[in-house]
C-alpha cells in the first residue's frame, strides 16, 4: 500500500507566489485531479509531487507500507507524463526504452516494451528514431516510457495532449486501469478528463 | 549498501553505454574536439616551420591545445539533455550520482580517445621525442582525469545557464589552471628525460587535484543537477 502525503505546499519564483497551502493526501485505488488556469501553477505541482521541483514551503512524504520512502528512492514509485519531459530524439523508440528499462533495474525487458507498444498502439514502429515519431506517437510513447515500471503512482500532465481520437481511447483506458489498484493524478483543463479524480483541486491564487 | 554500490555502477555504465550511443550517432562532441585539435595542431605545425621549438614551449603547446579541446567538446555532455529537454527524464529514472559518474566516465574516454590521436601526431609534427615516456603517460594519464572532472562538473554547473558558450572557459580556465601548470611542468620533465622519481611532486599534485575535484564534484552535483 502506498500513500502520498501532502502539507501546505506552496512555491514560489523569485518573488512570485505561484500557489499556495496545497494539501491532499492519497492511497493506493484513489485519484486526484488537478485544475486551474494556465499559468496557475498545475504542471510546477506536478513536477513538485515528482520530485523534479522543490516546493518552497510544505512538505511532501511517500509511504510505503507506513515506512516513510527515502527521498533518493522516489523515482522507482513514480511514472510520469508530461509535455516537458523528452525522449531521445537520436536513438530509436526501442533503444530509449530498453535504456530507461535497464536504469530502472529491469534488465532489457524487450516482451514487456513489446506489449505496451503493442498497447499504445505502437507495434511495428519500435525500430523507428523518435526524431521521425510524429507529436502523437512521441505522447504513446511517453506513456510506454512512464509505464515500464508498473509504477503505483502515475502523475499525467495533460494526458491526451496531441493524440487522436484512437489515441485518446487508448489514454482513457489506461488511466482507469490505474485507478483500480494505483495511484492517479492528472493534470488537465479538459472538463472531459475531470472525472478521473476522486479529488479535485483547483490551484491559482 | 553492496547492493546500492553495485546499482549506482551499474547505471553509470548504463548513462556512460547511452551517451556512447548517441554520441556515435550525432557526433556532436568528437567532431568537435577533434577538429579543434586538429586545427590548432596544423596551425602551429605550420607557423613553426622547420625550427625545434624549446621543449618548455613544446610542453605549453601540448597542454593549451589539449585544454582548448577539452573546452570545445566536454560540454556539450550536459548542455545536449538540457536543450533537448532530456535532463527531467534522466532526473526522474535515477540517481544523481550514477549520472555525473556515466558522464564524467564519457569525458575522460573522449578526452583519452583524442589524446591517442594527437599526441603521437604532436610529436611527429614538431619534430620532437618522448622523452621519459614513462613520466610522459601518467602526467598525461592524470592531467586527463582532471581536465575531465573539471569539464564535467563545470559543464553542469553551464547547462542551467543562459550563456552557455562564453561561461564555459571563463569557469573553468581559473578552475583547470593547477592542473595546467603542473601538467605542463611535469611535461616538460619528461620530454628532457627526467626520471619519474624526479617528476614525482608534479604527480602527487595532479593525483591530490584529481582526488580534490572528484570529491567536490560528487559532493556538490546533486545540488546542482536538482538546482531548478
Amino acid at each position: 500500500m502506498v500513500k502520498i502525503k501532502a502539507t501546505n505546499l506552496s512555491k514560489k519564483f523569485n518573488e512570485r507566489l505561484i500557489f499556495k497551502d496545497v494539501r491532499f493526501e492519497l492511497q493506493s485505488r484513489q485519484s486526484l485531479v488537478v485544475t486551474g488556469q494556465n499559468g496557475s501553477g498545475k504542471t510546477t505541482l506536478i513536477r513538485i509531487i515528482s520530485g523534479l521541483l522543490s516546493p518552497t514551503e510544505g512538505k511532501l512524504v511517500f509511504i510505503k507500507d507506513n515506512q516513510e520512502i527515502e527521498l533518493q528512492q522516489i523515482f522507482a514509485f513514480i511514472g510520469l507524463v508530461g509535455p516537458y519531459l523528452q525522449l531521445y530524439n537520436n536513438l530509436t523508440a526501442m533503444e530509449n526504452l530498453v535504456f530507461f528499462s535497464k536504469i530502472r533495474g529491469l534488465g532489457t525487458n524487450k516482451s514487456k516494451i513489446l506489449e505496451l507498444t503493442k498497447q499504445m498502439g505502437l507495434a511495428g514502429r519500435e525500430l523507428d528514431y523518435v526524431k521521425n515519431y510524429s507529436s502523437g506517437m512521441i505522447q504513446r510513447l511517453k506513456f510506454v516510457f512512464a509505464l515500464l515500471h508498473e509504477p503505483p503512482i502515475l502523475l499525467v500532465d495533460e494526458p491526451t495532449s496531441n493524440l487522436d481520437e484512437k489515441g485518446v481511447e487508448i489514454v482513457y483506458g489506461l488511466l482507469n486501469k490505474q485507478m483500480e489498484d494505483k495511484i492517479l493524478i492528472v493534470a488537465t483543463n479538459n472538463p472531459e478528463e475531470s472525472r478521473f479524480g476522486q479529488t479535485h483541486i483547483h490551484v491559482g491564487l | 549498501m553492496v547492493k546500492r554500490t553495485f546499482m549506482l555502477v551499474y547505471n553509470s555504465l548504463i548513462v556512460f553505454q547511452k551517451d556512447v550511443q548517441l554520441e556515435f550517432r550525432t557526433r556532436f562532441s568528437i567532431n568537435a574536439i577533434i577538429l579543434f585539435a586538429i586545427t590548432t595542431l596544423t596551425a602551429i605545425s605550420f607557423s613553426v616551420g622547420p625550427a625545434k621549438l624549446d621543449i618548455t614551449i613544446l610542453s605549453a603547446l601540448l597542454w593549451i591545445i589539449l585544454f582548448f579541446s577539452a573546452m570545445t567538446g566536454l560540454s556539450h555532455i550536459f548542455v545536449r539533455e538540457e536543450e533537448q529537454q532530456t535532463a527531467d527524464t534522466l532526473r526522474l529514472v535515477t540517481s544523481p550520482l550514477a549520472v555525473f559518474l556515466g558522464k564524467w566516465l564519457f569525458n575522460v574516454v573522449l578526452l583519452f580517445a583524442l589524446e591517442i590521436i594527437i599526441v603521437p601526431l604532436f610529436f611527429i609534427l614538431m619534430n620532437t621525442s618522448g622523452g621519459n615516456s614513462n613520466l610522459l603517460l601518467m602526467v598525461l594519464f592524470l592531467g586527463s582525469l582532471g581536465l575531465s572532472t573539471v569539464s564535467t562538473i563545470i559543464a553542469a554547473i553551464i547547462s542551467q545557464a543562459s550563456a552557455r558558450g562564453a561561461l564555459f572557459a571563463v569557469l573553468a580556465f581559473p578552475i583547470s589552471l593547477p592542473i595546467i601548470i603542473t601538467s605542463i611542468h611535469g611535461t616538460r620533465l619528461a620530454l628532457e628525460g627526467n626520471s619519474v622519481s624526479t617528476g614525482f611532486s608534479d604527480l602527487q599534485i595532479l593525483i591530490s587535484f584529481f582526488i580534490v575535484i572528484l570529491t567536490v564534484s560528487i559532493l556538490t552535483f546533486e545540488f546542482i543537477w536538482k538546482s531548478n
